[in-house]
Parts: C-alpha cells; sequence; structure tokens
C-alpha cells in the first residue's frame, strides 16, 4: 500500500494497547478468584467436593374418598463413587455388608462401568440396623456415603396393577431422560408410570466438602450452589378403595376382571384383575425376586386383564347392534323379527320366548336371531347404497362408541381390541362377502375382541345415554392443578338420546323382567340395568360376561364383569355385578348368601393343561 | 549470513519460545485432565495426551516443512488455500458431522476428523494479505473496500450457517488489521462496538427504562458540552447517541428471537440473572471453583481435585485453562496470560518491521485471530465473557485447532525469515 505512512504506522501502539488492557484485566480478575476470593478454595489436603442428591419425596396417592393407597418409607442406600476408594479392608466391608467378596468386586466393577467420578448405588435398601452400625465406621472407607431415599409402601394392598410399581432405571431410561441418574427410581408401570412426571418431584443437589478421611465437613460455599428438593405431586384417584377391595375378594378364586366407571365423569371406580398380587410384594430389596416368582406363574398375575385381555363380547355386543340400527333407521323400537328359537337360521336362539319379539323383549331374552336380522338390515340399509358402504356406517358407529381402539387416557398397555374392518373382509373373502359371511358380528363373535375397559365404558354410555368420557385413573391433583383435559372431553357417539332409552329400558328389564337373564340378581331396592353375554371360547368353558349400571334413572356406577370359563354371563357375572353396585351405592350389602356363594365360588382352572 | 540456507539462523526465537512454552503448557495439562481415569503414560496413545501428543509432533513437522518453502508461495497460492477453505465449508455444510449441535466436521475416516472451520481462518487471513498487498490496495477507496467485505463475510457466512457461532466471532478479528492499515471509521467501529456491547449488558441487567433515562443525562450531558464550547460534528455525537437508543429498543428482540435458546441463558447465567448451577450455569461454577481453588500458588502438578472427575466438563478442550489455574494456581495463570500477550506483542512488533505490505497484514490477522480467541476462552472459563466454545490457541486438546495455529504461526515466522531478503 501506497500510503502506508508514519501515522498508521503508530496505531500499533493502540492495538498493543487494547491486547494489553485486556490481558491486565484477566490478570485482575484471576488474581480476585485465586487470590482474593476465600470462598472458591478447597484446602490443599486433597478434599473433595462431594455432589449429594437430595430426592424429593415421591408423591401420594388417595382414593376418591381422600383413603391412603400408597406412601412412602426411609430406606437408606450405601452410594459409591469409585474414584475416591482406596486402601480399604474389602473383607471386613464385605462381612459388614453381608456380601461376597465376588458380589462385592462385582458391584464395583459395575459402578466404575457407569462412572469413575460420578456415584452410583453399591447396595440399595440397607436395614436401618445396618444403617446405623455401618454408618459410625464408614469413615475407614473412602468413597462410600448413605444417602436417604424413599420407598413405596401399601397400606391397603390392593390394586396392585393400577397403582403400579417402581424400580431401578434402566439404560434405555437414563438415555431417555437425563433426569435419571443410576441407581433412581422411575415408575414401571400403572400410574407411577404414567404420573411419573408429577410424581416424582424434582430433585435437589447438596454440595458438601469432604475431606481425606470421608467425613464430611460440611456444606460449600455455605449452600450457595445446593438446590432444594421439589416433592412430588399427590394423586387423588377416582378409585374408590372399598368398592376395589370388595371386587377383589369377589374375585378370589376366578379368573378375569372387573372394570367400574362413574358414568358422569369418566373416572374409574373399581379395576380389578384376578388373579392379583400384593402390591407390596414389588418394592425394595426383595422385588426383583418376587417379580420374576409372579412372572413363572402359570395363572399369569402380572397380567393386567382388564385392559390386556380381549374378549369377543358375546350378548353384550347386541346392545351396540340395536343403537346403531336404530340409529341409521334400519330398525324402530316396535320392529319385530321372526325367531324359531333353536332352528332358526343361520343363528340359532338359545332361549325359549315368543315367536315374534320386539326390540325390548329382544333384549331381556338375548335373541340371536333379532340381532342378527337387525346387524343385517344395518349394512343393508338401502340408504347406504350397498353392503360395503353400510358396514363402513356401522363400522365407524363402533368406532364412535369406543370401540376398536384405545383411549390413551392414563391407563399404560392398554390393548385396542379389534373391530374387523371392511377391507379386512375384502381380502379375507376376496371382496366376495354379504351379511350372511360376516352374521357372527350381529352376535358379539367372530372377530370382534373388546376388552373389559371398553365394555365398561359402553355401559357407562348406555347409562348417559349418548356420550361418554374417555375412562381414567387420575380424579385430582394434590396441587390443583387441571388434570389433562383430554380426560374431561365429553365424547358423543352420534346416536340420539331417544334409542339409548329404548336399550336402557330393555336392560332394566334383564333385571326385572320375568324372563330377564339376570332377574335372579336383582338388587334390594335399586333399579339397575343389564345385560349378560356369553362368549364362546374355542379353549375351553364360555367366558361369563355382564355389562351394567345403576341407578337407572341416575347412573352412578356402570360395569363391566368377566369370568374366564366361567360358563353362562348370568352364573358368575351378573350376581357379582349385583353385589358391587349395591356395594357402592348402599355402602353395605343385603344378600350374605349370594355374597359368600360369589366369594368362596372357585373355579377350577387347569391351568397347565390349557398352556400347552 | 554465512549459512545462507540455514533457516534456524533468521528465524524469531522469541516467537518460536513462547510457542513451545505454550504448546507444552497445554500438553501437560492436558495429560493431568486425563487422570481421573487412572493413570497412563503421557505417551499413551489411546489417551488424549497421547493423542495431542501425536498432533504437536504432526504441527511440528508441518511447521517445518512450511519453513523451508520459499516464502512467496504463500501470497501467491493465497487466493487457492482461500478457495479451497471455502470449499471445504461448503463441503462441511453438505456432508458435516455434528458435534455438540455445530454441523463442524469432516469425517476423514478412520477416527479423524477435521474442522474446516479452523483452517478458513488461516485462508481468510491469507488472501486478506495478498488482496490488501497489492500496490494498488487503498482502504480510503470503495473499490477495494468491497472486495475486503467480501472476502471476510463469505467464509464468516458459512461458518454461521453449520451454527458455529463461536468460531464466526473469530472473523471480527479482522477488524483490528483494518483499523492499522487505515480503513475510514475502523477506530470508530470499534468503539462503537464496545459501546453497544456495553448497552446491551445494561439494558439486561437494569432495565429498558432506566437504560434510557441513562442515555438521556448522558446526552444532555454530552450536549450541553458541545453547545458550551462550539464543538463542531454535532450531527455526528446526535447520531451516535440515536444509536443507542435504537439499540436499548433492539435488545428484546435480539435477545429473544435472534439468540437460541443456550446461547440465552448463558448470557443470562453470566450476568446473574438466573441462577442456575446445575443446569447452564454449571460450566461456569465449576471452573470458577477450579480456578479459584488453586489459590496463589496452585496445587501443584497432577494434583488438581475439580478439574479430574469431570467436575468440569470439556477440560481437556475448551476449559483448559481452569486445569492450569487449579494446578498452577495464580503464578500458573500469570505466566499462560504473561506468555500470550507476549506472543500478541512480538506479532505486533515483527509485523511492523516487515518491508512486506503481505507480510505485515497476515502478522496483524493472525494476532487479531489469536487475541479473538484467547480473550474469549480464557474470558470465558473466568467468567467474563458468556460461553462460547471456542478452542485456547496452542493449548486445548484438537488437531484441527493446533494444526492451523502452528501452521498460522509457521507462515508468519518464515515471511519474517526472508524480510532481509526483500530489498
Amino acid at each position: 500500500m501506497k500510503y502506508s505512512n508514519r501515522n498508521l504506522s503508530q496505531r500499533h501502539y493502540v492495538i498493543i494497547g487494547v491486547f494489553a488492557a485486556v490481558g491486565l484485566v484477566f490478570l485482575l480478575k484471576l488474581f480476585s478468584l485465586q487470590v482474593l476470593d476465600k470462598e472458591l478454595k478447597i484446602s490443599a489436603d486433597n478434599n473433595v467436593l462431594r455432589y449429594v442428591t437430595q430426592y424429593p419425596a415421591r408423591g401420594k396417592v388417595f382414593d376418591r374418598n381422600g383413603k391412603l393407597l400408597v406412601y412412602n418409607e426411609a430406606v437408606y442406600d450405601l452410594m459409591v463413587v469409585p474414584g475416591q476408594v482406596k486402601d480399604i479392608d474389602t473383607a471386613e466391608f464385605c462381612r459388614l455388608l453381608k456380601i461376597t467378596p465376588e458380589s462385592f468386586h462385582e458391584r464395583i466393577t459395575k459402578a466404575k462401568k457407569y462412572s469413575r467420578i460420578k456415584a452410583s448405588t453399591f447396595v440399595s435398601q440397607v436395614s436401618k440396623e445396618d444403617y446405623a452400625h455401618i454408618g459410625e465406621i464408614l469413615y475407614r472407607y473412602p468413597g462410600f456415603y448413605f444417602q436417604i431415599r424413599t420407598i413405596r409402601h401399601y397400606p391397603k394392598a390392593i390394586a396392585a396393577h393400577t397403582l403400579g410399581d417402581i424400580g431401578e432405571v434402566n439404560r434405555d431410561e437414563m438415555d431417555a431422560d437425563p433426569y435419571y441418574k443410576m441407581g433412581d427410581y422411575v415408575g414401571k408401570s400403572g400410574i407411577e408410570k404414567f404420573y411419573e412426571k408429577e410424581l416424582r418431584g424434582k430433585k435437589g443437589l447438596k454440595v458438601v466438602l469432604v475431606d481425606v478421611h470421608n467425613r464430611e465437613k460440611g456444606s460449600y460455599l455455605n449452600g450457595a450452589l445446593d438446590s432444594l428438593p421439589v416433592p412430588g405431586k399427590d394423586l387423588y384417584l377416582g378409585l374408590d378403595a372399598d368398592l376395589q377391595a370388595y371386587g377383589e375378594q369377589l374375585m378370589h378364586g376366578k379368573i378375569g376382571s372387573i372394570v367400574a366407571i362413574e358414568p358422569k365423569t369418566g373416572q374409574i371406580l373399581a379395576f380389578v384383575t384376578s388373579p392379583t398380587y400384593d402390591p407390596n410384594l414389588l418394592v425394595g430389596r426383595v422385588r426383583g425376586e418376587n417379580y420374576n416368582a409372579l412372572l413363572q406363574d402359570p395363572s399369569k398375575p402380572l397380567l393386567n386383564r382388564a385392559i390386556s385381555g380381549t374378549y369377543p363380547p358375546g350378548s353384550t355386543f347386541k346392545m351396540v347392534n340395536g343403537l346403531i340400527a336404530l340409529q341409521s333407521g334400519s330398525i324402530v323400537p316396535a320392529t319385530q323379527f321372526h325367531c324359531n328359537g333353536p332352528s332358526s337360521t343361520p343363528i340359532k336362539c338359545t332361549h325359549h320366548h315368543g315367536p315374534s319379539p320386539d326390540l325390548a323383549n329382544a333384549i331381556e331374552n338375548s335373541c340371536n336371531p333379532y340381532f342378527y336380522e337387525a346387524f343385517k338390515a344395518t349394512i343393508n340399509n338401502p340408504k347406504f347404497g350397498g353392503i360395503k358402504k353400510g358396514y363402513e356406517y356401522w363400522y365407524q358407529k363402533t368406532q364412535d362408541l369406543g370401540l376398536g381402539h384405545t383411549f390413551n387416557t392414563d391407563i399404560p398397555y392398554e390393548k385396542s381390541g379389534n373391530i374387523p374392518t371392511g377391507a379386512y373382509y375384502d381380502k379375507m373373502y376376496l371382496g366376495s362377502w354379504n351379511s350372511v359371511t360376516i352374521r357372527s358380528l350381529g352376535i358379539g363373535q367372530g372377530e370382534i375382541l373388546v376388552t373389559p375397559l371398553q365394555l365398561a365404558n359402553i355401559a357407562a354410555t348406555i347409562a348417559n345415554e349418548g356420550y361418554y368420557y374417555p375412562p381414567h385413573l387420575i380424579r385430582a391433583f394434590g396441587d390443583s392443578t387441571a388434570i389433562p383435559e383430554k380426560m374431561t372431553t365429553r365424547m358423543e357417539t352420534g346416536i340420539e338420546q331417544r334409542h339409548f332409552q329404548v336399550i336402557k329400558a330393555g336392560m332394566k328389564s334383564v333385571f326385572e323382567g320375568s324372563h330377564g337373564t339376570a332377574r335372579g340378581s336383582k338388587i334390594p331396592g335399586i333399579t339397575a340395568g343389564g345385560k349378560t353375554g356369553t362368549a364362546q371360547n374355542p379353549h375351553g368353558d364360555n367366558h361369563s360376561i355382564f355389562i351394567a349400571f345403576s341407578p337407572v334413572e341416575d347412573p352412578k356406577i356402570a360395569l363391566s364383569i368377566i369370568i374366564e370359563n366361567g360358563g353362562y354371563g348370568s352364573t358368575w357375572a351378573a350376581p357379582i355385578a349385583s353385589l358391587m353396585m349395591e356395594k357402592y351405592i348402599k355402602g353395605y350389602t343385603e344378600r350374605p348368601a349370594v355374597e359368600e356363594r360369589m366369594m368362596k365360588g372357585v373355579i377350577n382352572y387347569d391351568i397347565k393343561k390349557k398352556k400347552q | 549470513m554465512t549459512d545462507r540456507n540455514s533457516i534456524i539462523g533468521k528465524v524469531d526465537w522469541p516467537l518460536l519460545l513462547m510457542y513451545f512454552a505454550l504448546v507444552i503448557i497445554g500438553w501437560l495439562s492436558i495429560y493431568s485432565a486425563g487422570m481421573s481415569e487412572g493413570h497412563h503414560a503421557i505417551y499413551d496413545m489411546s489417551q488424549f495426551c497421547g493423542k495431542q501428543m501425536m498432533w504437536i509432533g504432526i504441527s511440528i513437522g508441518v511447521g517445518f516443512v512450511i519453513l523451508l518453502l520459499d516464502a512467496k508461495v504463500f501470497d501467491a497460492f493465497a487466493y487457492w488455500i482461500y478457495a479451497g477453505v471455502v470449499l471445504m465449508l461448503v463441503v462441511v455444510l453438505v456432508y458435516g458431522t455434528a458435534t455438540k449441535g455445530a454441523t463442524s466436521w469432516i469425517d476423514l475416516g478412520g477416527g479423524v476428523k477435521l474442522q474446516p472451520s479452523e483452517f478458513a481462518k488461516l485462508g481468510t487471513a491469507l488472501a486478506l494479505a495478498s488482496f490488501l498487498g497489492r500496490q494498488d490496495a487503498d482502504l480510503t477507496n470503495r473499490k477495494t473496500r468491497i472486495p475486503v467485505y467480501g472476502i471476510l463475510l463469505l467464509p464468516a457466512a458459512l461458518v454461521l450457517l453449520q451454527h458455529d457461532a463461536g468460531s464466526a466471532i473469530v472473523f471480527t478479528s479482522f477488524i483490528f488489521v483494518l483499523y492499522r492499515e487505515g480503513m475510514p471509521g475502523a477506530g470508530a467501529v470499534m468503539l462503537l462496538a464496545v459501546g453497544a456491547v456495553a448497552v446491551f449488558v445494561l439494558t439486561l441487567v437494569w432495565s429498558k427504562t432506566t437504560m434510557l433515562i441513562v442515555i438521556g443525562s448522558l446526552f444532555a450531558l454530552t450536549l450541553a458540552y458541545y453547545l458550551l464550547h462550539k464543538k463542531k460534528r454535532l450531527w455526528r455525537m446526535v447520531g451516535v447517541y440515536a444509536f443507542f437508543v435504537a439499540l436499548v429498543f433492539c435488545v428484546d428482540f435480539a435477545f429473544y428471537e435472534v439468540l437460541e435458546d443456550h446461547q440465552r441463558t448463558r448470557i443470562e447465567v453470566l450476568l446473574g440473572l438466573k441462577d442456575d448451577p446445575k443446569g447452564a450455569g454449571y460450566n461456569l461454577h465449576q471452573s470458577q471453583i477450579a480456578i479459584g481453588s488453586g489459590g496463589f500458588w496452585g496445587k501443584g502438578f497432577l494434583q488438581g481435585t475439580q478439574t479430574k472427575y469431570d467436575f468440569v466438563p470439556e477440560q481437556h478442550t475448551d476449559f483448559i485453562f481452569c486445569t492450569i489455574g487449579e494446578e498452577g494456581g495464580f503464578k500458573g495463570t500469570f505466566l499462560v496470560i504473561l506468555l500470550y500477550i507476549g506472543l500478541l506483542v512480538r506479532i505486533i512488533q515483527m509485523a511492523e518491521r516487515q518491508k512486506l505490505a503481505f507480510s505485515r497484514i497476515y502478522g496483524y490477522s493472525i494476532a487479531g485471530i489469536l487475541f479473538v480467541h484467547i480473550a474469549i476462552n480464557i474470558g470465558m472459563t473466568i467468567g467474563l465473557v458468556p460461553v462460547i466454545g471456542i478452542p485456547l490457541p496452542f493449548m486445548s486438546y484438537g488437531g484441527s485447532s493446533l494444526l492451523a495455529f502452528t501452521i498460522m504461526l509457521a507462515i508468519f515466522l518464515k515471511q519474517d525469515a526472508n524480510r532481509l531478503k526483500i530489498l
């Protein structure tokens, strides 16, 4: 550059000045940090900072009446920081902890593999006695310290599947959410899993100075870096603890489920699956062992049949077909179809009644030919212009009634059941199918599968005369924050109320009519509507099914009962349903004989044979 | 000059020695920072210190080759090198692998990854020096300035597209060389930038209203001074204040819309607007604890506790200065800062003695680049600058940065050694 003159050359002093000024500022700041600031000193004798996690209390769980279902108990975990372990008497230590040297080696290797500098759990849930004893001499073992945390306890020992359990986080859970550290507990099933974020609260942190003798010398920087743990939210469930316990008693010795819903809110009142287990088995150090035992049990107690069992709904599905037939205008309440009894075609009738029942009669008597004809009239209704479009309408209405899909509220591992699509039949029968091909759908058999939860929801929808709230467990959070909107969103079926009233009347006569299939289970002083079902089971005796609601005028409870291999719906399911409703509405029952028969009744399952 | 062929006799030994001192202190610190995983030999190739040793060897080798080359090649090939790094930046945008949110690496296979943005600074310095070194270059003329903007902005924009804001900031360092070469307004831009940073920070710490009152009062005072002393260029002073007022109103927008979440949090933590010792504030707290715990004398080599055990993240790369602070104490940090300032001053002095404009401009360019790296990196570890992930020259672990900085310095050494041949 030509104009490069002396003036410009002087500018290098400015630049050197800038550099020097920044260097000076840095030196001043460093002097202040390193020499003046006494707080940041950690004395030179090799002190280290220990980051102790402050575990928050996990939220408690209450039932709808404020009865405690789940609370916390303090336990002590022995933690290890492998990088700080040195010169310890391993043999003595093993004796104190009652572990073998091999186990010691295994544990320390696992901890090292996780991290040499972050703490991991060495022995979880040391007993209070051991904690007191070992705690005194722990200073001899640098790198080890105790951490207090809590485990779950279930005072009522009910609703194991619903409440779920917590267990140590696994690799995937740690990867998915950096909040979790090795040895943390996380909800593994039930509401413990679904409401994990609400229940867990927020961990706090305490930074303490630890000297070379493994002794804590107090909080670092006067706790400036510490944060307090935030306790988890309490949960108030819709569950009624007494009703739940009663249901579990009634189901003793039987395989199946009871789902009871409060129709006006969709809150689940009782969620019984049988066989069940004591939730206290799956806490603490015994969890793994007990879990494996339950897993091996051939009666599958870990399976929540209320959401994971799928069954053909049998005659309880007739209500659905009746409603869709009415809404599509394919029948009216007075419509009569001819019934030839056992010699009817293509579906025979298993009940004895008059030759030409109307709709209410057909429900009371559970007439198979009537509902086959009603189903046929729906899908062949000329207004749809073809069976495929008619079937499409029918399919859509089953979806609106809450079948064939999950509700996705707060119940993990829910199954969706099965309502076959038209496309499925096209594929199955190469496009040529008609109402006779799929006749089983008319009476709730064939490809149709529903979960007990979906069935209970059908009962609630009928009780409500046309709508439902997606069934859910939560009623409120302890801090009064709103529950997810999805659970308080009213779902409309698009079927008119008057049609439901016809069905409801028919279901009332199931209890009260002279031929009613549940007339033996009438509840003293309370009206109820119901429908029996007997689902054919290719593997053994038929499943006994019942759906019901009560009182008819202003339903407070709607439920579904399934007793596997229980035979007719009226044998087991209907009496149990009536007792559940009576118990919930009155608070007591007046039929000791029925109650005793149900509670003591044991169905003999040849489980080993069934397994083959 | 008996030994005409020996580069050893002509090379600037003070600069070279400071370079070696920094590289070796860095290497030992990386070794010490890696001690948490058990004791390893310093040359253990599975460890960071071993790999760094390999890169030191490669860098010295490459630097030596550069000293043997003809000094003129760098001017001659400046544009080609520039084109090459720009091409690399484009390639990394298309094929790069992401590390910590920034897509700035090219995987060469065999575990070797290259960070083109480290070399982009070198290429840009060469191209700028070559362009401004021409006889007809005149920064007071727009015909010169516009290509200069182009040379600087193209790689800066490409680096920014990789979400590597730290490396992009380094391109602001060229303001020093533009100022030295007499670009009109460069000095004013530097002052305005300092003022703008002050306005930005104070608006966040105080509030918009307070800040407007403060600026208003200052304006009134300045205006009174101007009127009393009948100063000229009143409009220019008014313009500056108008700019600051406009800036106050832009702060919210810039802070909440332009900056990314993590960048915003880092600034909030630095200014004490947000306390988050486990989250974004973690690095800052930990690095200050580590440095502060060193005291005046330090805990001694390999005796640190805070810079091992992962308390300080990235302790071998961006936070290597913590290890020096903890183990070396104030005497260690004092020495390192002295070495850096000495290195920078030496480069400036050497640049001033060059006969070729190319060499001088190149010298100022690398001084600027090194300065911004050092200022941001050390400023970040001691809590004066928000956390911006750029390496500490010659010391941080990382082959790309060490090699690039070594090449930068070697080219300058070669230019300097050759200066006496220029008539």
